[in-house]
């Protein structure tokens, strides 16, 4: 299966390039662009992208644009755009990057946002990152914590949650907690 | 398409070894075993309950997809109703959990001092939601409708406010059956842990059914009475 890219990009040369660069890479298929976000709403239902690339300039709060989809969205920079900001984008990439970084920074983000990518043969095992969610879930913090203290954004934490949840079969925060603790991935005192 | 019980000349113990499961709510309607040859109207007859309102609690707690129309439920006799919701929760509380408590009790003797204490706990905070959940019911919920039945209009509480609020009491029993089929140390199983996934998975089908007479047939029913009595 192909990773479907949807690129929002005001400029016909950067978009150019970014499809030529992504074209090249059998695992993308990159779908019509659009140059602004008038008309997302319609593409996130007609092509049904599996990522999108938004130049940062677009929006402050991307993951606002997409109501209750779960797509990822990568900011796409190349000009200075606020950090905070960049922040709630799930990844970044900057026309400078390489070919390789590019694609990269793309199936990474992509893939962390698959809730059932054991399907394809992944483990039931936790990465790292969900790993660390979890920890953050079983001491009883909230998305929006979480998202701050691990630097990611809310979506990206709750993304993390599906997949926790998937894995271990295990739903209410009380369950993980005790998931926790019998992986020794927090000490019993946590509880209250 | 659901297939539903709605004869009430059929042996009643016909019906109960078509669908076994019906023993469990039997007793909530204060219907004895032994039944005899005697069809369902007749028992239930014997026993005060009305033939269509227990063909109707059959039917819930048989087929989950099961959904009463509004005429049906508003022909039918409920007398019987928060009777049977009340004595479903007593069953919950003072059977059904102390057995499952009991057991867990004895698989966390075989394992290390921390993970049985957690389990313990767990266990703990869940029945103390349900509690809670039921104890909300009992004094708020069905006292409201036993007011509307004797025609009093009882403005304090409302069915909508139910419909909004009524929580989920079978997502902690799973997370409690998979953290027992895969994350205990292997010393923990036995005959107990057996037992106790056993009972969890009923009262699990139990409480989902419960609830689905509360949603199906309370609500609408109560809802009904709400706009009659103003």
């Amino acid at each position: 299966m192909k990773t479907r890219v949807l690129i929002i990009e005001p400029s016909e040369v950067i978009v150019e390039g970014l499809s030529s660069v992504l074209g090249e890479q059998t695992r993308f298929k990159v779908l019509p662009p659009l140059n602004d976000l008038a008309g997302l709403d319609e593409r996130l239902v007609t092509s049904k992208p599996d990522v999108i690339v938004l130049n940062a300039t677009l929006s402050a709060s991307p993951q606002q644009l997409l109501a209750d989809e779960s797509i990822p969205v990568v900011a796409l920079v190349y000009q200075y755009v606020e950090p905070l900001v960049l922040k709630r984008y799930d990844g970044v990439i900057d026309i400078r990057d390489s070919r390789g970084t590019i694609g990269e920074t793309l199936m990474r983000v992509t893939q962390s946002f698959q809730p059932d990518n054991h399907k394809s043969g992944a483990s039931y095992e936790l990465s790292r990152r969900e790993t660390d969610v979890l920890v953050q879930v079983a001491r009883g913090l909230t998305n929006k914590e979480i998202a701050d203290a691990l630097n990611v954004s809310v979506h990206t934490v709750i993304s993390h949650r599906k997949n926790i949840m998937h894995k271990t079969g295990i739903k209410s925060v009380a369950g993980l907690t005790v998931y926790a603790i019998l992986n020794n991935l927090i000490d019993e005192s946590a509880l209250v | 398409m659901t297939a539903s019980l709605n004869d009430p000349t059929i042996k009643m113990g016909d019906l109960v070894t078509a669908h076994p499961e019906l023993v469990m709510i039997l007793p909530r309607m204060g219907i004895a075993l032994g039944f005899g040859d005697r069809s369902v109207a007749d028992v239930c007859h014997r026993h005060g309950v009305d033939p269509d309102f227990f063909l109707l609690m059959c039917n819930v707690y048989c087929f989950a997809q099961y959904a009463p129309g509004r005429e049906q439920i508003l022909s039918t006799d409920m007398t019987c109703l928060v009777p049977y919701l009340r004595n479903s929760h007593d069953y919950y509380v003072h059977r059904q959990l102390p057995h499952i408590e009991h057991h867990l009790h004895r698989i966390a003797e075989h394992l290390p001092e921390r993970v049985g204490m957690v389990l313990r706990r767990f266990f703990e905070v869940y029945r103390a939601e349900v509690l809670a959940h039921f104890g909300h019911e009992d004094n708020t919920v069905f006292r409201h409708i036993e007011a509307l039945q004797t025609g009093q209009s009882d403005t304090t509480y409302c069915m909508s406010d139910f419909v909004k609020s009524h929580g989920n009491l079978e997502e902690k029993l799973g997370d409690l059956v998979q953290i027992i089929f895969k994350y205990l140390p292997e010393s923990a199983t036995g005959d107990d842990t057996v037992d106790v996934v056993y009972d969890i998975l009923q009262l699990s089908t139990d409480l989902n059914r419960h609830s689905l007479v509360e949603e199906k047939v309370m609500v609408p029913y109560v809802m009904h009475l709400e706009r009659s009595v103003k």
